[in-house]
C-alpha cells in the first residue's frame, strides 16, 4: 500500500494574532510510522490537533481515505488521539475504558469485552482489566490509553507526546514498545515529539518542523545524512556549520568557498548562492590523516565523557570562526585550553541551501 | 506549671463547646421532660412529646413539606448549579468573570431581601404563596452555594478527558452524562446535601413566601407563639437529629472523596 491514506493540503492557522501553521502540506502513507518533531511553539502539536479534528484549520483541507475531514468533530472522523495526559476515565475500570469507544459505536457487551480484551493483549496488560486507572503506572497508563485509542481501529492513530511523562529508561523501553505494537496492528501512527532520538528510532517518515513550517521530511536516515536546511542539521542531532559561497558550479559538482579554503562538493547550486557546510559530529575529526581537509586551528572549550564517546567543543581560533563539535574516542586524552586542529573527510562535508 | 496550663486549655475548649452545644442538650434534655413545662427539674425521660408531635396532623404534615421542599428545590438547585459551573468551566462566554460573580452574589444578600424580593415578584406575576413558591425561594438562595461548590471541582485537566470522549464517538450528552457527571459527583452530592440542610433549616424565605400549607421551621414558630412547651423542645430535636443526619453524610462524602 503506497497510496496516500491522509492528505493534508496547504494547512495555515493562527491563534488570534500569532501564526502557528503557515502553507503546512503533508501527506501520510498507510501503515506508515510518521513522528513530527520539533521545538515547542513550531506547531507539531497544532498540525496534530487539526488533524485529530480538534481544531478546524484557517486554511487548508484534511482529507482523510479521500474524504474531506476538515470541519468534521473527531467523533465523526477515522482518528483517535492518545493525550498526553492519558486522559483516563478515572471513575470507570480499565475494561471499561478501553470499551468506551465500542459502547459509543452500540457494539453489545459481550463483544467489547472480547475486543477490550484482545486490546488490552496487544499492549501487554490482559490482567489489568478489571483495575481501576489510578491502580496503574504512569507506563501502564500509557498503554491503556493506547489499546483505547486502538480498539476502534481508527485509519490514523494520533499521539501527541505520549512518552513526555515518563522518565528516560521506561520511555526508551516504550518506544521499542509503540513500534513493535505499530508493526503488529499494521495502522498508521502520527506522534509528536520534541526528542530527536525518539524521533530517529521510531519514524519511517521524520517530519521536521519549525516556526509553523516544514523544515524537512524523510526516512530518518535520510534527514540525518542530508537533512534539507540548517535548522534541521542542528535539531536532529548536531552539527559543527561552516559559512561559505559557491564559486564554481558544473554540472552536479560545485565548489564552495569558506573562510579554511575552497572545497569541491557533489551538489546542485547556484553560482555566487551563499551555503553552509555541516559537518556531523562522529565525522568531526581532531587528527588529520592524509585524506583530511582542515579547518585552521582551534582551542578546546569543554570536554564531556559519554561512556562510549567524548564530546568535545572547540571554538575557533580565527576571528567570528565557527564552534566545532566532535565525538571522539575516549582513548584518545583531550583537555580543556589543547590547540587542536579541526578536520574532516570531504565525503562528510553536508551542503545546506538554506 | 505544665499540667495547670493543659488543665486550663481544656477547660476553655469545654466552655468553648458548651457554649455553642449547651442550647441544643438543654434542648434534646426537656423534650424527654414527662411533665407539661420545659423547665428544671428534669421529670424524664420520656418519648410522650415525641408521640404528642408525630399524633399532631399539623406538624407531620410540616414534616413531610419540609422534606418535599428540601429535596425537590436542592435537586433542582445542584443540577442547576452542575450545568452552569460546566458552561462556565468549558465553554468561552462573553463577560465570563462578571457572570460568576452576579451568579454568586446572592450569597452576600441577606435571605430577608431575597425573599422580599420574591414576594413582590410572586404578587405582580399573580403567584400565590406556596411550598412552590417557597421551594423557588431556596432553588434562588441554594443555586450560587452548590456553583461555587461544584465550579470550584471542575479543574482543567478533565478538559482532555472529555476530549477523549469525543474522540472515541460520544456527543454531548452522553459526554456529560458518562464522563463528566460521574467525574464531578463528589462535589454535586456535598452541594446537594448542603443545600438540603440550608433548606431543612430556613425559616425567613419558608415565613414569607408560603400560606395554609408550610414548612417545618414556620410551623415550629407558630407552635412557640402559645408559649412553651416540651412538643416544641421533641420537634427542634427532630429537626436537629435531621440535619445532623445529613450533615454526616455529607462529611462522609468529602472525606471519602479522592485526592485530585
Amino acid at each position: 500500500m503506497t497510496e496516500a491514506l491522509v492528505e493534508m493540503k496547504n494547512i495555515s492557522h493562527s491563534f488570534g494574532r500569532v501564526s502557528v501553521l503557515s502553507d503546512v502540506s503533508l501527506t501520510i502513507k498507510a501503515g506508515s510510522y510518521t513522528v513530527l518533531l520539533g521545538p515547542s511553539g513550531s506547531g507539531k502539536t497544532t498540525l496534530l490537533s487539526i488533524l485529530g479534528g480538534f481544531l478546524v484549520p484557517r486554511k487548508g483541507s484534511v482529507l482523510i481515505r479521500g474524504v474531506n475531514c476538515t470541519t468534521l468533530a473527531p467523533a465523526r472522523r477515522p482518528t483517535t488521539t492518545v493525550f498526553q495526559d492519558y486522559a483516563l476515565f478515572p471513575h470507570m475500570s480499565v475494561g471499561k475504558n478501553v470499551g468506551f469507544g465500542l459502547r459509543m459505536k452500540g457494539v453489545v457487551k459481550s463483544e467489547r469485552d472480547r475486543l477490550a480484551h484482545e486490546a488490552l493483549a496487544i499492549v501487554g496488560l490482559s490482567e489489568a482489566f478489571n483495575k481501576k486507572p489510578h491502580q496503574l503506572s504512569g507506563g501502564q497508563r500509557q498503554r491503556v490509553a493506547l489499546a483505547r485509542a486502538l480498539v476502534v481501529k481508527p485509519a490514523v492513530l494520533l499521539l501527541d507526546e505520549p512518552l513526555g511523562a515518563l522518565d528516560l529508561k521506561l520511555r526508551r523501553q516504550m518506544q521499542d514498545e509503540l513500534k513493535a505494537i505499530q508493526k503488529q496492528v499494521g495502522t498508521a501512527f502520527v506522534h509528536v515529539t520534541h526528542d530527536q532520538e525518539e524521533a530517529m528510532a521510531l519514524a519511517d517518515h521524520c517530519v521536521v518542523m519549525n516556526q509553523g513550517r516544514i523544515e524537512d521530511e524523510g526516512t530518518p536516515e535520510r534527514v540525518y545524512a542530508q537533512p534539507a536546511t540548517r535548522f534541521s542539521a542542528t535539531f536532529m542531532g548536531e552539527s559543527t556549520l561552516i559559512p561559505g559561497e559557491v564559486t564554481k558550479a558544473k554540472g552536479n559538482t560545485i565548489s564552495v568557498k569558506t573562510a579554511f579554503g575552497s572545497f569541491p562538493i557533489v551538489a546542485n547550486a547556484e553560482d555566487g548562492a551563499q551555503v553552509t557546510l555541516a559537518i556531523r559530529p562522529e565525522h568531526m575529526l581532531l587528527i588529520r590523516d592524509s585524506r583530511s581537509i582542515t579547518f585552521g586551528n582551534a582551542r578546546v572549550t569543554a570536554v564531556v565523557f559519554q561512556g562510549s564517546f567524548r564530546r568535545v567543543l572547540a571554538s575557533s581560533t580565527t576571528k567570528s570562526g565557527p564552534s566545532f563539535i566532535a565525538k571522539i574516542p575516549v582513548e584518545l586524552e583531550v583537555a580543556v585550553g589543547d590547540a587542536v586542529t579541526p578536520c574532516c573527510h570531504i565525503e562528510d562535508l553536508i551542503m545546506l541551501a538554506k | 506549671m505544665r499540667g495547670f496550663i493543659k488543665l486550663l486549655s481544656l477547660g476553655y475548649a469545654l466552655a468553648i463547646y458548651g457554649f455553642i452545644f449547651l442550647p441544643v442538650v438543654v434542648l434534646v434534655v426537656f423534650s424527654l421532660q414527662s411533665t407539661a413545662f420545659p423547665i428544671p427539674p428534669f421529670t424524664g425521660p420520656s418519648f410522650r412529646w415525641y408521640e404528642a408531635v408525630l399524633n399532631d396532623p399539623r406538624l407531620t404534615s410540616a414534616l413531610i413539606n419540609s422534606l418535599a421542599v428540601a429535596g425537590i428545590s436542592s435537586a433542582i438547585a445542584a443540577a442547576l448549579g452542575f450545568l452552569s459551573a460546566w458552561g462556565f468551566a468549558r465553554f468561552v462566554l462573553p463577560g465570563s468573570a462578571v457572570m460568576r460573580g452576579l451568579i454568586t452574589l446572592p450569597l452576600t444578600v441577606s435571605y430577608l431581601i431575597i425573599g422580599m424580593g420574591l414576594l413582590v415578584i410572586f404578587n405582580a406575576a399573580g403567584l400565590p404563596k406556596s411550598l412552590l413558591t417557597a421551594g423557588i425561594g431556596h432553588v434562588v438562595i441554594n443555586l450560587p452555594l452548590c456553583f461555587a461548590i461544584i465550579y470550584s471541582q471542575m479543574g482543567d485537566h478533565q478538559i482532555n478527558i472529555e476530549r477523549a470522549a469525543r474522540d472515541l464517538g460520544a456527543t454531548e450528552w452522553r459526554v456529560l452524562l458518562l464522563i463528566t457527571l460521574p467525574i464531578m459527583w463528589p462535589a454535586i452530592f456535598a452541594s446537594l446535601f448542603l443545600s438540603m440542610t440550608f433548606s431543612w433549616d430556613e425559616f425567613v424565605i419558608s415565613f414569607l413566601l408560603t400560606r395554609f400549607d408550610t414548612t417545618l421551621p414556620v410551623e415550629i414558630w407558630n407552635l412557640l407563639r402559645s408559649g412553651l412547651n416540651p412538643k416544641t423542645n421533641a420537634v427542634g430535636s427532630l429537626v436537629f437529629a435531621v440535619s445532623v443526619v445529613l450533615a454526616i453524610i455529607l462529611e462522609l462524602i468529602l472525606l471519602r472523596r479522592r485526592p485530585a
